[in-house]
């Protein structure tokens, strides 16, 4: 029910962003996202960012998955 | 009376677009006919005869294609391109030598000239690239509305060389499957110029002529068994077929599937799969097992083929189904594409 | 691409299997919620990595397959008014009414267009002023929060030529009727990871609690659904009953405030109808009076003569977990997706529409 993929945040213009999912641009509104930086992962669901990807999550996930940790 | 400056703008503003008259035979379709016998130069169309006369010796191939494609211009090509290398490819699918095309087009009355110009230049160039010559053509005019645009039909003869029997039927049991490249890259193309999804990348459309890699293919090892270029319903729907009409099943392993990372966002931001989206310049080759490395290496070689791999098996399960294993480990059925592929998001 | 190849890795997914296999001595029912659930695991071949002993059942969440047929033959009546611009996600175009389908409406001459966001509907009523443009707003808690942005963006500009047709509804209360049915017995929900992005893993609280169901919020990489899978069968294992988060890097226990924010200042709850679930109490939104101006319902008035499902078709059940699609007498046989009989097979989530496709 929800296709939300993660984007990296180029540029930030009010509530709008350009996002780049491996090498697609596309707008994406990010009202949703407090404090999104440039550089940032978010995940974007029918053009808007629904949420921050955590990058030390997403490495502490993958350790988890690894079984390092 | 209307000032007679203003009716010469109006002249003016007609002459640079299709009219009616221009489809009616007399002096404008000469006009145009002219400037197409130019451009594409040679002999048999220079005659203006009813028909082009051509002398052959050996098997035919012969084939017809149409081209609707909309927008007509898009990253990588346009709709002639398109029609060309369409054509030429599926004369080289049977491993037939593509020597001469037609190529006959239906205008809509209010299509710019200099646009009509443009796509006669770009057909003349990918004749050139693949070395095959336009010695018959047509054009209709239609009123508005009677087409979008242009619409251009393309038809093909090229020459089979003795030895040479590739068809989809033939593919045997333990034969490899080889991809000529990456797949997706045309449909994407398209649909990034449609503007619809709003999005932008640097995908260009992979039209181009595989008459000479098959060559060269052919030279390697003329028991290639079957080849296809996957075009509408992508590689899903091609191997599909040669499943069926061969009566096999083919094994197909995800991972060594080569897919542009650009490709690969748009799809997962809109829900597609790669598998079903159209190609324009890429092939499959179903060859012995005893063949397939040195097929696999005179394709690298060729320009068109640097990105091909091996990537999956005919087997004797499972006749008529395509079994992908996945990228995890895991294993589906890869049908045939049903319907659109719509943009899902929920 | 970043974060989505690394959890794709066949090895972790080799591992996290053998992890799966050990608990070998109890049989479990896992449901599924979310249809990009179902879809991961079928297109990635999960099902088949599974020992037998864990056996999966499709679920509810596919919005387009739990839109009742009402609502489906509502949607058509709009797009017949010649002035209405129909808006929609893809999935709505092929689904059949009792009557038609935007598809055909489309064929008749009926203006319907695929959009991907919302903001592009909003964006053809400001290029289209003399036309009424409806957007059929269906999904959960992943797409409300959106369509009220867009909405209040129409209010802001004072858009007065766009209209939502809400048909938007909420997982929990779902989630909570089937606990309560007991018609099949699910040992653990593996919960929909973007939804939950919205609510937050506070939200299935009284599910594990109330209804002794364990809970894990997965993502959507395969290697996300079989870490949910083990982490569920380890709760079973240990007798624990709780609400995990495996998808810790996007879902919080309170979830997205500014979205949940958005939501109820369009939004107020409604008790709706579930294609299978029946009438579920408080488990729709549609929108406060406020914006009565936008309400696509008000203004037109979609008048549907008696709105029928097909009686052979089982996708109510389907969606329950009470049947698999193998078992519905149109499966494969006459319904297909050519020729769908129901949401189920057209929706590109619809577990009939896996099964088909991806055996």
């Amino acid at each position: 029910m929800c296709l939300a993929i993660p984007a990296k945040i180029l540029k930030i213009e009010d509530n709008l962003a350009l996002v780049d999912m491996a090498g697609v641009r596309r707008q994406a509104d990010i009202r949703m996202v407090s404090n999104a930086r440039v550089g940032e992962y978010v995940l974007i669901h029918a053009g808007f960012a629904i949420e921050k990807i955590g990058k030390k999550d997403a490495e502490e996930t993958l350790q988890l998955l690894r079984e390092i940790i | 009376m209307q000032p007679i400056t203003n009716m010469v703008e109006k002249f003016k503003d007609d002459a640079k677009k299709i009219l009616l008259a221009h489809g009616s035979g007399g002096k404008l379709t000469h006009q145009l006919i002219k400037s197409f016998v130019k451009k594409f130069r040679n002999l048999p169309l220079a005659k203006l005869d009813d028909s082009a006369v051509l002398k052959f010796k050996g098997k035919l191939a012969f084939t017809t294609d149409s081209y609707v494609v909309d927008p007509i211009y898009f990253p990588g090509g346009d709709i002639g391109k398109l029609a060309v290398n369409g054509t030429v490819n599926d004369l080289a699918m049977v491993g037939a030598r593509p020597l001469y095309l037609s190529a006959a087009a239906i205008i809509e009355e209010g299509f710019p000239l200099v646009d009509l110009e443009r796509i006669v230049d770009s057909m003349n160039r990918a004749a050139r690239v693949a070395g095959v010559k336009i010695v018959a053509g047509d054009t209709k005019v239609v009123g508005k509305g009677g087409a979008d645009k242009i619409f251009i039909n393309t038809s093909g003869i090229g020459l089979i060389d003795s030895g040479i029997d590739i068809s989809s039927k033939n593919a045997r049991i333990g034969d490899r499957i080889i991809l000529s490249g990456t797949i997706g890259d045309h449909g994407i193309a398209i649909l990034s110029a449609r503007e619809r999804f709003d999005f932008r990348t640097k995908l260009k459309s992979d039209s181009q002529p595989l008459n000479r890699i098959v060559s060269q293919i052919l030279k390697v090892s003329k028991k290639v068994h079957t080849l296809r270029d996957p075009t509408r319903g992508g590689l899903a729907t091609s191997l599909n077929e040669i499943a069926e009409q061969s009566g096999v099943g083919i094994d197909i392993e995800q991972e060594k599937i080569p897919v542009k990372e650009e490709v690969k966002g748009v799809c997962e931001m809109l829900g597609f799969d790669p598998l079903y989206i159209a190609n324009e310049g890429k092939l499959v080759a179903f060859v012995p097992e005893r063949d397939c490395r040195k097929i696999l290496n005179v394709m690298r070689k060729n320009r068109y083929g640097r990105d091909a791999q091996i990537i999956g098996t005919v087997v004797s399960r499972h006749k008529g189904r395509v079994l992908v294993k996945t990228s995890v480990g895991g294993e589906r059925v890869l049908d045939m594409l049903t319907g659109e592929q719509l943009p899902r998001i929920c | 691409m970043k974060f989505v190849d690394e959890f794709r890795d066949k090895a972790i997914a080799e591992r996290i299997v053998k992890k799966i296999e050990r608990f070998d001595s109890f049989k479990v029912n896992l449901m599924e919620v979310c249809g990009t659930h179902t879809m991961v695991i079928f297109k990635q071949g999960l099902k088949g990595m599974l020992p037998k002993n864990v056996n999966l059942l499709s679920g509810p969440g596919c919005p387009v397959c739990v839109t009742s047929q009402e609502d489906i033959d509502k949607a058509i009546e709009l797009a017949k008014d010649r002035n209405v611009i129909i808006t929609t996600f893809g999935d709505m175009i092929r689904v059949p009414g009792t009557n038609s389908s935007l598809e055909k409406e489309r064929g008749n001459g009926a203006d319907v267009r695929i959009i991907y966001s919302p903001s592009e509907a909003l964006r053809i009523a400001r290029e289209n002023p003399a036309r009424e443009v409806v957007f059929l707003a269906i999904g959960f808690e992943t797409t409300s929060p959106l369509i009220a942005a867009s909405l209040l963006d129409a209010q802001k500009e004072k858009i007065d030529n766009f209209y939502i047709f809400s048909s938007h509804k909420l997982i929990p209360p779902a989630m909570e009727a089937l606990s309560k049915s007991k018609e099949v017995r699910i040992d653990g929900f593996i919960c929909p990871g973007h939804v939950s992005v919205t609510i937050g893993s506070n939200a299935y609280k009284f599910i594990a609690q109330k209804y002794n169901v364990p809970c894990v919020i997965g993502g959507f990489e395969p290697l996300d659904v079989l870490q949910t899978i083990y982490m569920l069968l380890k709760q079973i294992k240990e007798r624990r009953v709780e609400v995990e988060i495996e998808y810790f890097r996007a879902v919080h226990p309170q979830g997205n405030r500014i979205a949940q924010e958005l939501i109820a200042e369009v939004f107020e709850v409604s008790d709706v109808m579930w294609r299978g679930l029946g009438t579920i109490p408080k488990s729709g939104l549609r929108l406060k009076r406020k914006f009565s101006d936008f309400d696509a319902e008000k203004e037109f008035r979609p008048k549907t003569k008696k709105s029928k499902e097909n009686p052979d078709c089982a996708c109510g059940e389907v969606l329950r977990g009470v049947k698999k699609p193998t078992q519905c007498k149109l499966y494969r046989r006459i319904c297909t997706p050519e020729e769908p009989y129901g949401p189920c097979m057209v929706s590109s989530e619809g577990t009939c529409a896996a099964y088909y496709k991806y055996g």
